[in-house]
């Protein structure tokens, strides 16, 4: 073995990568999360964690299986498409307990947000400048939020 | 919003890459620098550069050891940093280049560094007591053999690492550069050219750096610098700098011309934001005085002293140059907004985690590292106790 | 408590215990939803939007977006008939309380909501370094904030600025596209909050989803086409100055 006669510690060189990249090895498979890889280059896992964070919005259906009476009043007019929780807010914790109030939305804020009539907005969108269109009596006195046409019921 | 002109999208006004992402490429162009540098002695037979050739090998570890902490600095979780090796993305150029790291620092310098010094490491666990002694043992690891055969086959082997080496320079800093290059979604970055003008600035930034060393080193000790070294070494940056200028320039007038959607945003920003860092310190004081002042050398005969102050000047002002091509690429790639329709403005923090503060720790960090491995692995012909072959020149 | 090395060694079996349960993940949530039967994305009507700002506050209740940042907003368009290419674009906090009133003038307005494209070629996942950033079998960009090292190569990666570094969690952040709620059944909060249905989630591989009828009957547009991203998120009326 003449070819390898004073290459000695070359070997004890070798032998330091050898033993590194063993370790290495058995880290890697002692500390990769099992669930890497199983649809594709990531932690599998992090799906089903992802998709089990809390809600916030309960979402209208939800809302519609006790307000009934709401709902129905909703369905005739021009906000039938407006989900409840547009103008009131997330809901899903009076959901889980009923007995929280989530309080009244404040119309004289909610109401222009959409309402209140800007160049910018489309043109078919039913707008008024509100100072006109009222002189500063609130929108609710004569709309119901709920069915905005005056002629559906006034205040409630 | 303040500091911004005109409309970014609402995520951008931050920048996220800050300062720290500014050193990492500019050190890393140091240490793909000086090993070219050195490895002109071994594989091109440059003599004249001979009496750097250790210096620059040391100088390109310190600087190789500190180019990920920046990296690490900035990350939010620099704990989860691992992971790049367990599970690196295939498709990411930034996990790639945590192995390409790993194989230029282990297998090529690491290994070329120990190889050459091998002699002295041995001569030293010989003649010296207590814990130094222990550390120069384990640094042999436990092989003692300095015979003829033996430092001739360390030689040849040497000589092969530093063969792969000057690729794996190339590939360790072409990979910076693709980094940001490889990003479309970034007019200021997406370009073919960026790996090629990374490597070609890191050339010229880590000669400048070695050449500056060197001298600073031979005044520290008190010796005189061998000016056909020094000499030879700004001749090699020069001729480099001209290509690196030269493609920079390319680039630009590519840019200059095509005046693709990109162009209105990225002229503004270039003319406002940049144009003291690009045009001022980049182009004319970092660019165009180094380049002139050397080619000046080469055509009118300076006294000595004047040749050093030359280098001196030109060499610190191409560092300053470097950082500053560094600095627009990182950060200018960020002042504009995607939408081209607006900017916004980098203020850098003192004393944060990525602040200014930090920012000078690290560039000085790889200096304290090379004076300690100058210490550990003297560099110097005259103190190794083995016999070398002599020095061209010099001493 | 002062920790010696007996506590430790009687502390070790827990801890292995602990990491077992890290290294497995939690289980799977939604047992009535198969991922491979969904390929998600968004249908957004620029004649139906009225700059409300209801899906910007609607998105940050839901999901605790920080100050600051913005997982889905709203920019205002004015666009002048003589700079037809050289769009004025406001988008005060992101548009979450609406828009100052624009008074009628030269050129036109209109507002176009943005949030993650779901691209199903994705800059943002091709470039993260360890995969903590993904598609999802269903089809959306997802983050996993526990693997995630903060790099913020994705942020630069993404061409729509939808990414921003979570200020305290330190980690890439972005729309999930209500990820828990649409295997849930349920839409996302911004749809959910959308008075005008300028929004609709969409699930393009059910065939009974009204997005196929809209996609073949109008004139549709995804932002950044020569991007090549492959965005999933659908704009109809789309003006082409928006960037």
């Amino acid at each position: 073995m003449s070819v390898f006669r004073n290459a000695g510690h070359l070997f004890r060189l070798a032998a330091v990568f050898v033993v590194g990249t063993v370790a290495f090895l058995v880290i890697r498979a002692a500390v990769v999360p099992r669930s890497f890889g199983e649809y594709g280059h990531y932690r599998g896992a992090a799906i089903s964690e992802i998709a089990s964070l809390p809600l916030h919005f309960a979402g209208h259906q939800t809302c519609e299986t006790c307000h009934t009476d709401i709902a129905k009043m909703k369905s005739a007019g021009m906000h039938a498409h407006v989900n409840c929780e547009a103008c009131h807010g997330p809901l899903e914790k009076h959901v889980k307990d009923p007995s929280i109030d989530p309080g009244k939305p404040d119309a004289a804020v909610l109401c222009v947000r959409c309402h209140a009539a800007s160049a910018a907005r489309p043109k078919w969108f039913p707008q008024v400048d509100p100072a006109q269109h009222s002189g500063g009596i609130a929108c609710t006195t004569c709309h119901n939020p709920h069915n905005p046409v005056i002629a559906a019921g006034g205040s409630k | 919003m303040p500091g911004v002109e005109g409309y970014m999208y609402p995520n951008e006004v931050s920048l996220y890459w800050s300062v720290l992402i500014v050193l990492y490429p500019y050190i890393t162009g140091l240490v793909a620098g000086a090993f070219i540098l050195a490895s002109l002695e071994r594989i091109f037979h440059v003599e004249a550069v001979k009496p750097t050739y250790r210096l620059a090998l040391l100088t390109a570890l310190a600087f190789l050891l500190v180019a990920p902490l920046p990296l690490q600095l900035h990350l939010g979780h620099p704990e989860r940093s691992y992971e790049m090796y367990l599970t690196p993305h295939r498709t990411s150029a930034m996990a790639m280049f945590g192995f390409v790291y790993l194989w230029y620092l282990m297998a090529v310098l690491v290994v070329e560094i120990w190889l050459d010094f091998r002699a002295d490491i041995v001569a030293l666990s010989q003649t010296t007591t207590g814990w130094r002694r222990l550390m120069y043992r384990i640094l042999t690891l436990g092989s003692t053999d300095v015979s003829e055969r033996a430092l001739h086959i360390d030689e040849r082997v040497g000589w092969f690492v530093t063969l792969i080496g000057i690729p794996s320079a190339f590939l360790l800093h072409g990979y910076v550069g693709f980094i940001f290059g490889s990003i479309k979604a970034n007019p200021w970055w997406s370009s073919p050219l960026m790996p090629v003008v990374f490597i070609f600035s890191a050339m010229v930034s880590g000669i400048a750096a070695v050449m500056l060393v060197y001298m600073a080193m031979m005044r520290l000790r008190r010796e005189p610098i061998d000016m056909r070294c020094v000499d030879k070494i700004a001749q090699y940056m020069m001729y480099i700098f001209v290509i690196d200028f030269s493609l920079e320039m390319l680039d630009l007038v590519h840019r200059i011309y095509e005046a693709d959607e990109s162009f209105r945003s990225l002229n503004f920003m270039v003319h406002t934001k940049l144009w003291f860092s690009q045009v001022i310190l980049q182009i004319c004081i970092g660019t165009i005085v180094p380049i002139s002042l050397i080619a000046l050398v080469q055509i009118v005969k300076f006294s000595e002293k004047w040749r050093k102050a030359i280098y001196v000047v030109s060499g610190s002002l191409t560092l300053i140059g470097v950082l500053a091509m560094r600095w627009n690429v990182v950060i200018g790639g960020q002042l504009f907004s995607k939408s081209f329709l607006g900017y916004t403005t980098y203020k850098i923090a003192l004393v944060t985690r990525e602040g200014l503060l930090v920012s000078i720790g690290l560039m000085i960090l790889p200096l304290v590292i090379l004076a300690v491995l100058v210490k550990i692995l003297p560099p110097w012909p005259e103190k190794s106790a083995v016999s070398l072959p002599a020095p061209s020149v010099g001493d | 408590m002062k920790i010696t090395r007996r506590h430790l060694l009687l502390l070790l079996p827990a801890a292995a215990v602990a990491w077992e349960s890290v290294l497995a993940g939690t289980p799977e949530q939604s047992p009535n939803y198969t991922m491979t039967e969904h390929w998600w994305g968004m249908l957004i009507d620029i004649s139906k939007c009225i700059g409300c700002g209801n899906c910007v506050r609607a998105c940050q209740e839901e999901n605790d977006v920080p100050d600051g940042f913005f997982r889905t907003w709203v920019e205002r368009y004015h666009v002048d008939d003589w700079h037809i290419t050289e769009p004025q674009v406001i988008s005060p906090d992101g548009g979450k309380n609406g828009f100052p009133v624009a008074k009628e003038d030269e050129g036109k307005y209109f507002f176009v909501p943005k949030l993650c494209n779901h691209c199903a070629d994705s800059p943002c996942t091709q470039v993260c370094p360890v995969g903590a950033t993904f598609i999802s079998p269903d089809g959306v960009v997802l983050i996993d904030q526990t693997y995630c090292m903060g790099c913020a190569y994705c942020v630069q990666a993404c061409p729509y600025g939808c990414r921003y570094i979570h200020p305290t969690k330190r980690v890439a952040d972005k729309c999930t596209l209500c990820y828990h709620r649409i295997t849930k059944g349920l839409t996302t909060a911004c749809c959910e909050a959308c008075p005008t249905g300028a929004r609709q989630l969409a699930d393009l591989k059910n065939p009974a989803d009204p997005i196929h009828e809209f996609l073949k009957t109008h004139s549709i547009h995804v932002l950044k086409p020569e991007m090549a991203t492959n965005p999933k998120v659908f704009y109809n009326d789309l003006d082409g100055s928006v960037r």
